[in-house]
């Protein structure tokens, strides 16, 4: 312990010291500057490198959203197939376009603590210099298509409540409303400035708020007021091609560092620190699962198993930049726990059709790491950040369960009041005989596999 | 002339085919089915929630001969696709009114072999 200490110790020194070398370095830089131009303070200057990886960041993230739906349509029914992949595809171009006519501004531009304004109405002063409020290193349009992703995906991750019998209209104007009146106010909140749960002192690094609990809530109201599919837990509706959500848990893994890592906004250690943590948290979340799996139902599963990873990465998204590995690695061997009685009893004993689980994962996950978050923090990870409750500071746990409160009531009403609205104007669910054919030919006129030929 | 039509396990496939080599029995069609016997289907559990009475992997075998083959056929079938347990299958043998041979157009027994 007290080697701990002292290398504790030496590392805050040597932190102290380099901080106030370069503070020395920039202090030299301004003067020399001001003497040169004798006018105002530069610029804030582009980095390269930052720049680099938070493009690259953004392609990975946009990719795990075709990888969520290979997750996904692996475990529908074969007749669903291109449904889940034409959801998850549209709403990679339709949010695309609300994020940059309206949802960056709402989420990100100056307004009170609930919602950002119009002022960056089709990205009106969204430019090529950096926002230092956001990203002091990067163009602001990189900061903008980084978040862009972050907004695809989170109202995609709720379809796999709803699988296999929304009408596709219905799906089209829910994506739009939701991620208007739900993700970009809460996106405000807890990362725009002026957010009332950003000025609280909530620790979301990556989204397990804004994102997973999110989704999570949103897919347990649309399961339950949408209702179950015809002959649910009657007919057996096993996934018709797990080695399809094997590859989509891959790649979500894989865009995963660009989600927790590329929330650095920079290319420094903090990026370094969550990749290790990402990857470690879900290596203990895949294992975990399997063993529970082995344990409770005489078997390890892939699918068990890649439904660890998923959770698991959800898990370490709000804790990625705050965490070591030490957390890392009891959040990921605890999450699988947690979403493994949410998914094998708790939706069983009450009865919702969360049909691929997103509420079980994704809401239950997402909760376990924005609580963990404030239990395993620590400033020796991040300054930046604060302390959690292993840490000697209570109030933080205590300012995370708030947030996730906050959040869970508020995505639970708002969503329920567009799924009415929604369902008033179009019709929510497809007929009974469009759902006993699949959505494929019904929503699609198409079919993912052919018989002959 | 018969049609025999069998069900067997899909890992029996490679022994049936050669006891029914060694009887000189050489035409058949094999298709991938599924079904159930007695056993009534398997139980797979995904994500913790059991599913029962899933329809288990079967072969088909269909096999025209003439009825002097018949015999040597079932005692092939079963030789290679008997391990003693249940869900080895089942052997259904039919009357087969005609069999046209497409490329040349013969006709009955001579088409068969």
């Amino acid at each position: 312990m007290s080697k701990k200490k002292l290398l504790v110790g030496t590392l805050l020194g040597l932190w102290l010291l380099t901080g106030v070398v370069s503070a020395g370095d920039s202090t030299t830089l301004v003067q020399s500057d001001a003497a040169k131009a004798a006018v105002q303070a530069p610029p804030p200057k582009v980095d390269s490198g930052d720049t680099a990886w938070v493009l690259m960041s953004a392609a990975l993230v946009m990719l795990m959203t075709p990888g969520l739906a290979f997750f996904y349509g692996g475990l529908v029914r074969r007749k669903n197939m291109l449904s889940i992949l034409m959801q998850c595809f549209i709403a990679l171009a339709v949010i695309s376009l609300q994020w940059v006519l309206i949802g960056y501004s709402l989420s990100f531009s100056p307004g009170n603590g609930f919602i950002g304004g119009l002022k960056w109405f089709a990205l009106k002063g969204v430019g090529l210099d950096p926002y230092p409020a956001y990203a002091a290193t990067i163009p602001h349009q990189a900061f903008m298509i980084f978040q862009a992703m972050f907004a695809v995906i989170t109202p995609a991750l709720i379809i796999g409540a709803f699988a296999e019998r929304m009408k596709f209209s219905a799906f089209l104007i829910f994506t739009v409303l939701w991620a208007t009146f739900v993700y970009d106010p809460l996106a405000h909140m807890v990362w725009g400035v002026g957010g009332w749960l950003r000025d609280l002192g909530t620790l979301d690094f990556a989204g397990g708020t804004v994102v997973h609990i999110n989704a999570g809530i949103a897919a347990l109201v649309t399961a339950i007021v949408i209702g179950k599919r015809k002959g649910y837990c009657k007919n057996p509706t096993p996934p018709h091609n797990l080695p399809f959500s094997v590859i989509g848990a891959a790649l979500l893994w894989f865009g995963w560092f660009g989600f927790n890592a590329g929330s650095a906004l920079a290319a420094n250690g903090l990026a370094v620190n969550a990749f290790v943590v990402t990857n470690t948290a879900t290596a203990a979340a895949a294992l975990s699962w399997a063993l529970l799996d082995w344990i409770f139902n005489g078997n390890p599963t892939i699918l068990g198993t890649i439904s660890g990873a998923v959770a698991g990465l959800v898990a370490i998204t709000p804790a990625a930049g705050y965490v070591g590995i030490g957390g890392a690695i009891a959040i990921g061997l605890m999450v699988s726990v947690f979403c493994f009685i949410a998914v094998g009893f708790i939706k069983h004993k009450f009865g919702y059709d969360d049909s691929l689980d997103a509420f079980g994962v994704h809401g239950v996950g997402g909760m376990w790491g924005a609580l963990a978050t404030g239990l395993f923090a620590t400033k020796l990870i991040n300054p930046a950040g604060a302390d959690g409750l292993f840490f000697g500071n209570p109030k933080q746990f205590l300012i995370q369960l708030a947030a996730v409160a906050f959040t869970a009531v508020y995505t639970f009403i708002a969503t329920l009041i567009i799924y009415k609205v929604v369902d008033v104007f179009v019709g929510v669910r497809v007929v009974d005989e469009e759902e006993a054919m699949g959505l494929d030919l019904t929503q699609h006129n198409e079919r993912a596999y052919t018989m002959l030929e | 002339m018969k049609l025999v039509i069998a069900i067997i396990q899909p890992h029996r496939l490679d022994q049936v085919k050669e006891e029914l080599y060694k009887e000189e029995v050489n035409l058949i069609t094999v298709s991938e089915v599924l079904g159930h016997g007695r056993q009534k289907g398997v139980t797979e559990v995904y994500r913790g929630f059991k599913e029962t009475g899933n329809l288990l992997r079967k072969i088909r075998l269909e096999i025209a001969v003439n009825d002097n083959f018949v015999e040597p056929t079932i005692k092939a079938i079963t030789k290679g696709a008997q391990t003693g347990k249940t869900g080895d299958g089942k052997i259904f043998v039919l009357s087969m009114e005609q069999c046209v041979r497409i490329r040349t157009g013969e006709k009955g027994g001579t088409a068969i072999g």
